[in-house]
């Protein structure tokens, strides 16, 4: 048999990632990875404010007026809402463990609700800390 | 780690303009992937104008018409032209979907993408790729042998140890609905190409579309190799690179939930160890 012409340019990869449309439980799936790296910084802040806790009232006095600054506070916030959005959908993906919510609407809806259940709760953690402070 | 970014030999550019047909006046513009073997150069989205008053309603219409009127070379597969042979799969406005069952008009809104995403582009042109993260034949014909492989991997058949009855295998009407949603699939390759982990690890994950029909053979109440099935899909890649993603189910163009199934598969994984 003849040898056929090589192609010239390598045979391409088509394009994914660029031309995808985003779906509602793609984003929450990308939300869930990214949260989860996060709550290892998370992590380090509570293990840095309980180090703190234990050397005494010189270096615990030095890092709580970190997390009371505005600065500190404002990370705090976010790490909040970084928990909180990792919980639910943690809570989703338990519901999906057990078969159920893989309905269109259910997980349209399940996906949306991480998002606006995560921001909820975050405000109710925070505007509950303010007020009984 | 993920590669996230196109090789080099991938990246697209600006294609050719094709001229609008003379005299029309309803037009929809496309922008088509293009890739040919022979010309030596990397891939490129050529633009067409589609005389909507002279074309069927169909995605796959419009690329007929373009193939018969504007630009024969374009290269695209396509047979039973009514969603049942899966030959038309590609990536139509971001979303997979079978050019001949997805509507010029309707294409633009899929209702489980995010808002933000379901703007009208600012061109209003139809955007059309092959079905993504695979390797490329020509224009819009992907590569689908791996695809096939991991179908063929699940055994797809009938695995029996006692003897063969003398007619046929009979099953219960409740026995045989298990199957709905199921048999239904017609390996189009929509959704394991939707699927970000199967981007990531098509080499070692089977894809939705494999599991969704190993699952097919698991449920099925005359299959007695249920596990050894089962066996072999206990691997952390084969089933376990599943993250319930759901593009497979938002995408699916028969709607079939192949994520559903897949976690049918590690209910039942758990439920024969417990």
């Amino acid at each position: 048999m003849a040898p056929t012409a090589r192609p010239t340019v390598s045979q391409p990869l088509s394009p994914h990632l660029q031309i995808y449309r985003w779906t509602w439980t793609m984003a929450m799936s990308v939300f869930h990875r990214i949260t989860g790296t996060a709550l290892y910084g998370g992590t380090a802040l509570v293990a840095i404010w309980l180090v703190a806790l234990a050397s005494g009232p010189v270096g615990y006095s030095y890092v709580a007026g970190f997390f009371g600054s505005l600065f500190g506070r404002l990370i705090l916030f976010v790490y909040t809402w970084v928990l909180m959005h990792h919980m639910l959908g943690g809570v989703r993906h338990l519901i999906w463990d057990t078969g159920i919510g893989f309905d269109r609407e259910k997980r349209l809806g399940m996906a949306r609700l991480t998002l606006i259940g995560s921001v909820a709760l975050t405000l109710v953690i925070w505007a509950t800390a303010l007020l009984v402070r | 780690m993920a590669q996230f970014n196109l090789p080099k030999n991938s990246q697209i550019t600006q294609g050719k303009s094709w001229a609008p047909p003379p005299g029309a006046s309803n037009l929809q513009t496309f922008k088509i992937y293009r890739w040919n073997p022979d010309d030596g150069a990397t891939p490129r989205i050529d633009t067409y104008q589609v005389d909507r008053d002279d074309c069927g309603p169909m995605v796959l219409d419009a690329l007929l018409w373009i193939k018969n009127k504007v630009d024969s070379t374009l290269v695209f597969r396509r047979s039973c032209r009514e969603g049942i042979c899966g030959s038309c799969a590609m990536n139509i406005e971001g979303q997979n979907a079978l050019a001949c069952t997805m509507g010029i008009d309707e294409c633009k809104s899929p209702d489980n993408a995010l808002p933000v995403m379901t703007r009208k582009d600012k061109d209003g042109a139809i955007r059309i790729y092959p079905l993504p993260h695979m390797p490329v034949l020509k224009d819009l014909v992907p590569d689908l042998t791996n695809f096939y492989a991991q179908h063929a991997a699940i055994e797809p058949w009938l695995q029996t140890e006692t003897p063969a009855p003398e007619k046929e295998w009979r099953q219960t009407p409740e026995d045989r609905s298990r199957l709905d949603g199921l048999y239904e699939c017609i390996l189009c390759a929509c959704c394991s190409t939707s699927c970000p982990s199967y981007w990531w690890n098509g080499d070692k994950f089977l894809g939705p579309a494999a599991l969704l029909q190993a699952y097919r053979w698991l449920i099925d109440s005359r299959d007695e190799n249920t596990g050894d099935r089962l066996d072999s899909l206990h691997d952390p890649f084969r089933l376990y690179r599943c993250h319930t993603i759901m593009n497979c189910a938002n995408t699916c163009p028969k709607g079939l939930n192949p994520a559903k199934a897949i976690a049918e598969i590690k209910k039942m994984m758990i439920e024969r160890t417990v």
